[in-house]
């Protein structure tokens, strides 16, 4: 489980003015955490709005992993392996 | 990047189509978004609300995550995102500000303030900034 993996990411359109408009990259790790890291090295600032300082998915952020949202996993320390599909989504909420 | 223009296109089926949602979710906010291409509207979903109070919405997280994949994989936008205001004016409230993440997509706000009369508004909100857009059909 240590190799790092090749995985999709799907990236959502608030977020990609930091993957110079890409809907879809690729990265490596073993866990969702490492590859926000790794895709955080070639598209700085993406991390910081999925993750809080503690490294875990922020409130007002969801993220998938074949469809299934971390939250219900291991959050950010949810383990990948080579051809998961990792999305990203930003809440839709509000008040009146 | 798609940007968009400074007027939201709402034909009038949508637009009763938000009204009648929102009457259907009174006394709670209800909310769903719009799909469109080039600026024009092509689609809305009625999406669930997760709030359980009346002066919030919350849009149900994986509800929102297949619509999203469909409208964007099947080369869509997402064009606006709508809700309703059940006792109170179609103008973005702190709380629409503070949890604005879609700077690309309209806010659209349907007000029942006054229940025979709703009123439809639209905004773009980036960075914390209000701008109302016009509403055409």
């Amino acid at each position: 489980m240590s190799e790092a993996s090749a995985i999709q990411i799907l990236v959502p359109t608030p977020l990609r003015r930091y993957t110079n408009g890409e809907a879809k990259v690729g990265a490596s790790g073993a866990t969702v955490g490492e590859v926000l890291t790794d895709l955080d090295a070639r598209y700085p600032g993406l991390k910081e709005r999925v993750c809080d300082p503690d490294g875990e998915i922020r409130r007002f952020v969801n993220v998938f992993v074949n469809g299934e949202n971390v939250r219900k996993l291991q959050g950010a320390a949810t383990p990948l392996k080579g051809g998961d599909e990792v999305g990203i989504i930003p809440a839709m909420a509000g008040g009146a | 990047m798609t940007v968009s223009p400074a007027t939201l296109i709402l034909p009038e089926a949508m637009r009763a189509e938000i009204i009648a949602h929102a009457r259907a979710e009174a006394p709670r906010e209800c909310c769903g978004v719009i799909a469109g291409r080039n600026g024009e509207p092509t689609r809305l979903y009625r999406l669930t609300n997760l709030e359980p109070g009346v002066d919030r919405y919350l849009i149900d997280d994986e509800e929102l995550y297949r619509v999203y994949r469909e409208i964007d994989e099947g080369g869509k936008d997402l064009l606006a995102i709508y809700h309703s205001h059940p006792v109170s004016v179609a103008y973005p409230s702190k709380t629409d500000v503070a949890f604005a993440f879609w700077e690309e997509s309209f806010y659209v706000i349907c007000s029942l303030e006054h229940p025979e009369a709703p009123v439809i508004r639209a905004f773009r909100i980036v960075g914390g900034e209000i701008a109302e857009v016009g509403v055409r059909r």
